[in-house]
């Protein structure tokens, strides 16, 4: 390998390929090749950084300086400073929240400080694309070593006794899953990696296939070898078309090194993969349903038992595992399973990636050991809520999760204390929500989702979704009642305990967790039909305060229904009978400005020229 | 109209395997842009399998489409990211200029407007995507800005609503 004294690692993961990352890659290589530095200064594209808020993200490596928000027209000042002259340039550095100083190393921000990378190892650092560079960094090396001097049992004792889990959300024990499949006798056997990463607001699987395919592929060898599978099946959403390229290209080169195909690393062992794309159905996330999915029928989850392991794809024994857990095994063979169940709690071992999404400063892939803290990854990781707003709550694992409110902030992130607190850790995703979200809104987002993505199968999961999101536009729309909320509640019992798979079981939870925590803000919009958050339409005003509007025309001018008088220079009025409530009036006044207001309750209603309540509850 | 050979051609790739309907369906909308009932029953008859079952595979998954879609595919993402700050709001805005629906093409054939449960981008939130192109950070300005630059050129079908001329 040609060697070169500096390396400028361009992140290429989703978010920063959408803020432009490529052309700031070709952009840079013509401004060092035009300084003559070509056989100096290598650019590499990797997988994602993480820290996605603040792409496209640049690391010059060895120094490890963290640049972000890098545009095409800042190249040509960079490369001259830093490249040439060697001086780091700061007004492309991060700058925390709150604070004036930028911190030029990665290692030294926040967001990567408290973050302990076991599968997200070689994120930012390696191209995905070449399994070279995977190789360099000890790549491959437990497949060997599993391959040449481990029985499959050995192979079963060190995955169990490391204390894996299933990371794809119910935790089921991987070691153990992989020995009910070794016992049983029938052939072939399959294995199948679910990358059918359905949770809206999670994309760490996304983001590991398209970072470091190769530790999946590797992670999934150990795996065949250790049931006795010939073949397996890489089954990626649709929705992710750069993680099956990088995936697609990871195979190929596999095989070509022999990693992969017949006879891998001249053990006599065979083992092949094959990529199934998914076709856009959140239930053929659950594995019966996968099955399904690659048979080529509907993806219907079918009765268990029997499970997967033991009469699953074809009818044959087959393992399931989500793809950070196969991304887990690797390490774990290389360095122990001493080592790995020394990270995590009594019952969570290792580490697991969350994505922390919404209203949090650091928005980005995080990977922590089991056991920390809520308040330390949204307050520490996370850089806390922005715009001076309040934390209200966390949504953790999806639509089968459920929301936390800050009353236990100080919870410990692990399978047990989650589904305790009635959420659960689903496959990882993180959403913050602050004093502008409506708990109410919220549940019945979730609950929308559930029903469109229902399969049909099983009544209650169908049905029962169909009714819940209904009493749930009814207290959004303000025209809720006491009666309402106990019929939610029974009918959340009944579509728990009468639906076949996951996806039913858990489509309760949101409503459920947040009548739990949030149950204040259910009554506000039954009893006094205001939406405290001030999010549902039905229940709010939007008014222009005279004495802050400046007359700029802008609200008027963005309003799509012409509901806005006002001349320039004069105070604007909105029109309630026009008003759709869309917010555009609201989202364009300017920030130093602020002149136009959301009110809800009797308030709103005054301004609104509506009679205020008839009866008073 | 599909022509009549793409269908072979796919089938042919993947060997003619029924487990393979999906990937198959999925090819061929690639090449044709969407699913025709015709199209259906061919990859039945060149499947061997019976054409209520490649429907209830096609109906089932969301990728597919049967209907043809529109010159230009706007998406906007649902996910909670985007839902949490504002993704709703930017889909009824593309509803409103676009003058159609969600999961609906406008009559002259030029936009289709789509939403999808996540694109897993959840930094860029609210997120639309507009002829594969991402754009973070959506609201009503940069929209109306992302539709101008697809805008039919010249005697194009002017929108009902206002257009504060010069």
């Amino acid at each position: 390998m040609k060697q070169y004294r500096t390396h400028l690692l361009v992140c290429a993961g989703t978010g920063c390929v959408s803020c432009g990352s490529f052309s700031l890659k070709e952009a840079l290589e013509k401004e060092i090749a035009r300084w003559g530095l070509g056989d100096e200064i290598l650019v590499v594209a990797t997988g994602c950084n993480g820290f996605c808020e603040r792409g496209p993200i640049v690391m010059v490596h060895p120094e490890g300086i963290f640049y972000q928000r890098l545009k095409v027209e800042d190249v040509p000042f960079l490369v001259e400073e830093h490249l040439v002259k060697g001086r780091p340039v700061r007004k492309f550095m991060y700058v925390p929240p709150a604070e004036e100083k930028p911190v030029p190393k990665m290692a030294d921000i926040e967001f990567f400080k408290h973050q302990r990378l076991i599968v997200l190892r070689n994120r930012g650092r390696i191209d995905p694309e070449k399994v070279d560079e995977y190789i360099a960094y000890d790549g491959y090396e437990a497949m060997a070593k599993a391959l040449t001097s481990m029985t499959p049992d050995e192979i079963i004792a060190e995955i169990s006794a490391a204390g894996l889990r299933g990371r794809g959300g119910a935790g089921f024990p991987t070691g153990r899953k992989w020995a009910l499949c070794r016992r049983e006798e029938a052939a072939p056997k399959y294995l199948i990696c679910n990358g059918d990463e359905g949770d809206p607001g999670a994309f760490m699987d996304r983001s590991v296939l398209e970072a470091d395919p190769h530790a999946v592929l590797e992670g999934m060898v150990i795996g065949a070898k250790a049931i006795g599978a010939e073949k397996g099946f890489l089954y990626i959403r649709d929705e992710y078309p750069l993680a099956v390229k990088r995936m697609g290209i990871a195979i190929r080169q596999a095989k070509d090194y022999g990693l992969l195909g017949e006879d891998i690393l001249g053990t006599g062992f065979d083992f092949d993969l094959e990529i199934v794309r998914g076709a856009g159905a959140f239930v053929s996330g659950e594995e019966t349903a996968l099955i399904g999915s690659i048979e080529g029928q509907r993806a219907y989850p079918r009765q268990r038992p029997p499970y997967p392991a033991q009469h699953g794809l074809w009818g044959k024994p087959t393992v399931i595992n989500n793809v950070e857990t196969w991304a887990n095994v690797p390490s774990i063979i290389r360095r122990g399973a001493a080592w790995f169940s020394g990270l995590g709690t009594e019952t969570s071992k290792g580490t697991k990636i969350f994505s922390l999404v919404g209203k949090i400063s650091n928005t980005g892939l995080v990977e922590v050991p089991m056991g920390i803290r809520l308040r330390d990854i949204i307050y520490g990781v996370g850089g806390g809520i922005p715009d001076g707003r309040e934390f209200k709550a966390i949504q953790i694992g999806g639509p089968s999760g459920g929301c936390i409110p800050k009353e236990l902030l100080d919870l410990p992130v692990d399978y047990e204390s989650l589904t305790k607190a009635g959420a659960m850790m689903g496959s990882g995703g993180m959403i913050v929500m602050d004093e502008d979200t409506c708990m109410v809104d919220i549940a019945l987002y979730f609950l929308r989702f559930t029903q469109e993505e229902s399969c049909g199968k099983c009544a209650p999961c169908r049905i029962g979704t169909r009714q819940m999101a209904g009493i749930l536009a009814r207290i959004v729309a303000g025209e809720g009642s006491d009666e309402d909320l106990k019929q939610l509640e029974e009918l959340a019992v009944t579509v728990k305990q009468g639906s076949l798979c996951g996806l039913g079981q858990t489509a309760p939870n949101p409503v459920l967790s947040t009548l739990r925590y949030f149950r204040d803000e259910y009554r506000a919009h039954i009893a006094d039909r205001s939406c405290p958050a001030l999010v549902c339409k039905n229940l709010i005003t939007y008014y222009i305060e005279p004495e802050k509007c400046i007359g700029c025309l802008l609200c008027l001018k963005n309003c799509p229904t012409n509901a806005i008088l006002g001349e320039r220079k004069k105070v604007h009025v909105i029109g309630q009978a026009l008003c759709i409530k869309c917010g555009a009036c609201f989202n364009v006044c300017p920030k130093k400005v602020r002149a136009v207001s959301k009110y809800t309750g009797e308030k709103g209603r005054a301004l609104a020229g509506r009679a205020a309540d008839p009866v008073k509850p | 109209m599909p022509k009549p050979d793409v269908v072979q051609l796919v089938v042919a790739k993947y060997h003619a395997q029924k487990r393979a309907l999906i990937p198959i369906l999925q090819d061929i909308q690639e090449a044709c842009q969407w699913l025709s009932s015709e199209t259906l029953a061919e990859v039945a008859r060149e499947l061997d399998i019976p054409v209520a079952h490649v429907w209830s595979v096609a109906t089932f998954y969301k990728s597919f489409s049967l209907k043809p879609r529109g010159r230009h595919v706007c998406t906007v993402c649902m996910g909670t990211a985007c839902h949490v700050r504002g993704g709703a709001a930017v889909l009824e805005h593309f509803e409103r200029k676009l003058g159609i629906r969600a999961a609906q093409t406008s009559a002259d054939g030029e936009y289709t407007l789509e939403r999808v449960n996540c694109l897993g981008a959840c930094a860029l939130a609210p997120l639309a995507v507009v002829d594969g192109r991402y754009y973070g950070q959506m609201n009503e300005i940069k929209a109306n800005a992302v539709l101008e630059t697809i805008k039919k050129p010249e005697g194009a079908a002017r929108k009902p609503d206002q257009k504060a001329s010069s």
